[in-house]
């Protein structure tokens, strides 16, 4: 599934909205998402997962072409985690 | 960092900020958008949001694990687990938002 197609799945089950509405909407929570994690907040989206920011260290890297070793600074990364519900409906539980 | 938590009531409140629509309705929106995200999953879809990211299923094989506190040796069963990977734009936006 794609972000067009979700689009379409909610836009056909909400008649009463127009389409770029249902755009707007879609886009505004995965927006919201990556916002709040751009600011280092959390986003917990219980039975679905939690996004949070990791950080990780500086360290020594090794540019695997020629060998040579560089520095590779600290930085902070997106995570996700799946959620409670929804990973014992993936095992079909 | 910031350290707050954002939960559905926040997504809720942007859905009804950017649009206009209720906030019983937004709430349902948002609800309705984490449950096809959801049953696609579960149906086993790879689901692709451009500039978000991607979540895909993955089977993991059987393997022996052990109990760490007993040193016990117990079976793993196969499962399927959840992955995200984010995109580009995700990985530079929070890189730069949290630097320094």
């Amino acid at each position: 599934m794609i972000r067009s197609e979700l689009i379409q799945k909610i836009a056909d089950e909400n008649p009463h909205l127009y389409q770029r509405d249902v755009e707007k909407i879609v886009n505004t929570i995965f927006d919201q998402i990556t916002d709040a994690m751009a600011q280092g907040d959390r986003v917990e989206l219980r039975g679905f997962g939690a996004f949070s920011v990791k950080k990780r260290d500086s360290r020594q890297g090794r540019n695997p072409r020629t060998g040579e070793s560089v520095a590779v600074d600290e930085k902070h990364v997106p995570f996700f985690k799946t959620g409670k519900l929804l990973r014992d409906r993936l095992n079909g539980q | 960092m910031a350290d707050k938590t954002l939960t559905r009531m926040d997504l809720a409140e942007a859905v009804h900020a950017e649009v206009g629509l209720s906030r019983n309705d937004s709430s349902d929106l948002v609800e309705a958008v984490l449950t096809h995200l959801s049953d696609a999953l579960v149906r086993g879809e790879t689901v692709k949001i451009s500039s978000f990211g991607t979540f895909s299923v993955r089977d993991k094989a059987a393997r022996v694990g052990r109990n760490p506190k007993t040193g016990e040796e117990v079976p793993i069963h196969p499962r399927r687990v959840l992955t995200f990977r984010p995109s580009h734009l995700m990985k530079d936006r929070v890189a730069a938002g949290n630097k320094g």
